[in-house]
């Protein structure tokens, strides 16, 4: 009896699910606000990368409200596993390997993670991208060199200062033109370097922010003592 | 052609999809649910997303390897070798000093 409850439970679930999903115009949704932005935002914004052009101009408050996600995350891992007695055994350094790559692709990353911030308003990428990958460039040498570290106090000036940057720029948005975030200056010519107003300047503080956020993140939980078994 | 690469990567990633449940080496659990992540910004860049592509290498590919990975050695779980009848089996051993923190 119970089998055939189940049966006729699992087949009724099935039944539902199917009509929802012929009723449904699934991937068909009308694309109103899409497509708007697609149309105006090369002129309005001035960005080569729209998707750069929605992050930062359109949805700029998303952005921060996810900066914030990724404050309150880094911070609990520092308040959870930052803890660390100063008579703490460090670990070894790497091997011969470990080390030579860490060093070969230390410049490598760092020119790539800051290439990708300060293009990101022409080419795929933009702040987020080029920060975590920033982040991995410090990483590796403190993987390849555990004992060395990151200073965490000069982490912590550059995180508060781009935090700080991203908020005032969209403040001096709201003074000036009355939205926050709202794109400023002259959108330029689509394709420059110097173009698109003030995204470069929220990317840039974006990416330093994000970089900065996960490096020390990611040195803190390397660097925890691990806990008694 | 783009089919077929495109499949090929689809059962790439399933297969890996699996393994990261049925493999009993914990270091290559986490390197397949790299592999997955991989595979999936491959298949992002096909469909011509490369914003979403390049976030999802970067932070699922890498990222979030780095960080099972600590976490595995935190625990005391970084072991290279097959557990089987191997001295460096995942059983609640009391741990070497000098290999935990290695």
């Amino acid at each position: 009896m119970r089998r055939f409850a189940a049966l006729l439970f699992a087949g009724g679930l099935g039944f539902v699910l199917l009509v929802i999903v012929t009723q449904l115009n699934l991937g068909q949704t009308p694309m109103i606000v899409g497509q708007e932005m697609l149309n105006v935002a090369g002129a309005q914004v001035g960005a080569a990368n729209i998707v750069t052009s929605v992050l930062l101009a359109y949805r700029g408050f998303d952005t921060l409200g996810e900066l914030s996600v990724l404050f309150a995350a880094a911070t609990v891992i520092g308040l959870v596993l930052g803890h660390r007695r100063s008579n703490a055994a460090v670990d070894p350094d790497g091997g011969f390997v470990l080390q030579a790559g860490a060093d070969l692709l230390f410049p490598l990353l760092l020119v790539v993670g800051c290439n990708i911030i300060l293009y990101g308003h022409l080419t795929p990428g933009g702040g987020f991208q080029g920060g975590v990958i920033l982040a991995a460039a410090f990483f590796v040498g403190v993987l390849g060199r555990p004992s060395t570290g990151l200073d965490h106090s000069v982490i912590e000036v550059i995180e508060g200062f781009a935090g700080s940057a991203f908020i005032a720029v969209g403040l001096w948005a709201l003074f000036a033109e009355g939205e926050f975030l709202m794109p400023m200056l002259d959108p330029g010519t689509v394709g420059d370097l110097i173009s698109a107003g003030t995204l470069p300047l929220l990317s840039l503080a974006l990416g330093l922010k994000v970089g900065s956020e996960l490096a020390g993140l990611m040195t803190s939980l390397a660097n925890t003592e691990a806990g008694d078994p | 052609m783009l089919e077929w690469i495109a499949s090929l990567i689809v059962i790439t990633v399933l297969t890996s999809a699996v393994a990261v449940l049925t493999v009993q080496n914990m270091v290559g659990a986490v390197a397949a649910a790299s592999v997955v992540s991989l595979g999936v910004s491959v298949v992002f860049v096909l469909m011509h997303a490369p914003d979403v592509a390049m976030t999802e290498a970067a932070v699922g590919a890498g990222l979030s390897g780095v960080v099972m990975a600590l976490g595995l050695r935190k625990l005391g779980l970084w072991r290279l070798e097959d557990d089987k009848g191997s001295a460096h089996a995942l059983e609640p051993t009391p741990r070497p000093e000098t290999d935990a923190d290695a």
